[in-house]
């Protein structure tokens, strides 16, 4: 692959300090995972964000007990749901002197992802300082299958990672293991995968991503999504992606964008893009969860790139044909 | 910024307060501020409180490790809020005093009135009379701004979906306040007639406490995270747009259907606001580090602080006469305006 990781971690040129989001149902290996992040000799300082005290700690980091309280926003959408302790807590932290590298946010194991997603696009204060980098889910291989069919939150999880860490692998056979990755691939294609035992996975695997993993949505192609997602349907989460070859009118595109958040917000899980405008030398890239959309003109498309326009879409019972049929009509 | 051309006019009239600030270098993050007696004092975000008087300047460590999360003015101490658990009360002789210890829990929100102390950590708050008697109450969700009452020992509480009020003397179930959304700071209209917050949405929040009746005061580009009463309460400033607005509540209704008047418009975001204690002025700070003074009753404007590196004024507070007024920001800088006689 021809991208290098930038700068791992710390502020980024913008100033905001990276937030990763470690989700993953009870029993995962989360902890594990978050305590190897923590002990791994990188010379960083962590904020961690924690529902449960007294697992972790590494003296150099700061770790901070949240309640995990959800509230709806009153603004009339009944998704806009956000974490008011994680806006409380940033808050706090932002106050400290000398600051951190990076905040990290474990959630509970039954918890929905999207709230604490969403603050990052709903707080004005939290998105002037911070930035989500990933949602980390951890998977229990051994046990996933039966997750999926009993816990609905396990859908939404695997659906809104960044990253995904099969862990566990140990204890399943290969054949498990390539079912249940499978499963997962059925559910969220996109995300980076890495097969662990004890969550053992290098720190850079999982902190520090960013566009990183967004570029990854144009690596994938086509014909391995629809295989992944012909194969199994055990879930009711299904992916769409759609390419447009060359550019898309701005115009067009950004009108459909959020009407479509809007309309489909509540069924739409998650939602990225990188785009080529029309005369615009720079790459659109967008990412949203639900109907929150949050996207900004970066890098300029390199010259031996061939500018592309691809959106991906992740949610329940969205209508392939509409979606593909509504962005190929913004194609120039 | 200055320069040697007198400041006042032939007739006298100030027409700038530039010169009459002393820049005070807090370095760390101002989280709070107040007149402890008449030592100006601010809070810090690495759990130091700066000391300022004619004298000089003087660092107490009154959160050791920490961070001041929260801060009040308390007669002649500086009740401060810690990431630390404490709350401690920092004496103008320099001296600290744990008032209580919430074993690492946040502090969220710390608030005094006439030798009592309240505050919150999460769902938890406490209540400290002037006697040390401490009575604690478990709120709905957790708190996020705490007021007392102007009279009689009761605190209003700012949390999801509403507010409580509560008479920590009494045994009774606080009293809700509902209102769909994230309650933030809290105020008591002086003439204790209305409770007011802040909210997550970019507005405020009011409730006529005789018959609860809720009142919208929206439109703000950003939260109105800092409040302000007149000294005759007849009016609410707060912050949250390129001016302070400023909100009527002499009518028996309040603000109801009526519109807020606007000073000190900059192309800035109004970060603080501080009603002087004794007079129609108000104190305005900004969020390119600009502080400026306005007169409510002929609108006349007199900048106390250029727009300077050091980030948005994060907090304001008057002395007891109005005579000094100190502010801090985000970066650590600060200044100790004293008005010319």
């Amino acid at each position: 692959m021809p991208d290098m990781p930038e700068t791992n971690t710390g502020a980024d040129a913008s100033g905001k300090i990276p937030v990763t989001v470690l989700t993953g149902y009870l029993g995962a290996g989360k902890t594990t995972l978050l305590n190897r992040i923590l002990s791994e000799p990188h010379g960083k300082k962590f904020a961690v964000i924690v529902n449960e005290f007294g697992e972790v700690g590494i003296d150099n980091d700061l770790v901070v007990g949240a309640d995990e309280e959800v509230f709806e926003m009153n603004n009339g959408c009944v998704c806009c749901t956000v974490r008011g302790d994680l806006i409380r807590i940033i808050d706090g932290l932002m106050k400290r002197k000398g600051g951190f590298d990076g905040i990290i946010v474990e959630t509970t194991g039954l918890a929905d992802p999207a709230p604490v997603a969403q603050t990052f696009f709903m707080d004005q204060d939290v998105q002037d300082r911070t930035r989500l980098d990933a949602v980390v889910t951890v998977v229990d291989a051994k046990w996933l299958t039966q997750r999926l069919k009993d816990a609905p939150e396990a859908h939404n999880q695997i659906a809104f990672a960044d990253v995904l860490v099969l862990n566990k692998t140990d204890l399943v056979t290969p054949e498990e293991l390539a079912e249940v990755e499978a499963q997962v691939r059925a559910i969220n294609p996109y995300a980076r995968l890495h097969r662990t035992q004890n969550a053992k996975v290098a720190i850079d695997d999982v902190l520090g991503r960013n566009a990183f993993d967004l570029d990854r949505i144009m690596e994938l192609e086509p014909d391995f999504l629809e295989e992944g997602h012909h194969a199994h349907h055990d879930s009711d989460i299904q992916s769409v992606a759609v390419t447009v070859d060359g550019d898309v009118d701005p115009d067009k595109f950004l009108p459909w964008l959020n009407d479509y958040a809007q309309r489909e917000g509540a069924n739409l899980l998650r939602s990225k893009g990188i785009l080529a405008f029309r005369g615009e030398p720079k790459r659109f890239v967008f990412q949203g969860v639900h109907m929150m959309l949050d996207g900004d003109l970066q890098r300029d498309w390199r010259p031996d790139e061939k500018r592309t326009s691809k959106i991906v879409m992740i949610g329940r019972d969205l209508d392939r044909e509409a979606i593909e049929k509504a962005f190929r009509a913004c194609a120039v | 910024m200055t320069s040697a051309a007198p400041n006042a006019t032939a007739t006298g009239a100030v027409t700038s307060l530039l010169d009459h600030v002393r820049p005070l270098d807090a370095g760390a993050h101002v989280t709070g501020a107040a007149f402890a007696g008449d030592m100006a004092m601010l809070a810090l975000g690495d759990g130091c409180v700066l000391l300022c008087d004619a004298a000089g300047e003087r660092r107490v460590d009154a959160h050791p490790g920490g961070a001041v999360l929260a801060a009040v003015g308390a007669g002649d101490q500086f009740v401060t809020g810690g990431d630390d658990g404490r709350v401690v009360a920092t004496h103008a002789n320099g001296e600290t005093r744990t008032i209580a210890d919430e074993k690492g829990r946040w502090i969220d929100a710390v608030a005094a009135s006439g030798g009592a102390i309240a505050w919150s950590c999460g769902k938890q708050v406490a209540a400290r009379d002037a006697k040390g008697n401490v009575r604690r109450m478990e709120a709905p969700s957790s708190v996020r701004g705490i007021a007392f009452a102007p009279k009689g020992y009761r605190l209003g509480l700012a949390h999801y979906n509403g507010a409580s009020l509560w008479f920590p003397n009494t045994d009774a179930a606080p009293e809700a306040l509902f209102w769909k959304g994230s309650h933030l700071d809290a105020s008591f209209s002086p003439d204790g007639r209305f409770f007011i917050t802040s909210m997550q949405e970019n507005m405020l929040h009011g409730w006529r406490l005789a018959d609860k009746k809720d009142m919208r005061m929206s439109g703000y580009p950003a939260k109105p995270r800092s409040l302000s009463w007149s000294n005759d309460g007849l009016w609410m400033a707060s912050s949250g747009a390129d001016a302070a607005i400023i909100w009527p509540f002499e009518a028996k209704d309040g603000p109801m259907g009526k519109a807020p008047r606007e000073c000190g418009v900059r192309p800035a975001k109004v970060t603080r606001v501080a009603f002087h204690p004794r007079a129609l002025i108000i104190a305005i700070g900004y969020d390119d580090g600009a502080v400026m003074l306005v007169r409510l009753t002929d609108n006349s404007e007199l900048m106390a602080r250029m727009p300077a590196p050091g980030g948005p004024v994060t907090a304001m507070a008057w002395d007891a006469k109005g005579k000094r007024m100190v502010f801090g920001t985000a970066d650590g800088a600060g200044g100790l305006l004293t008005l010319p006689v």
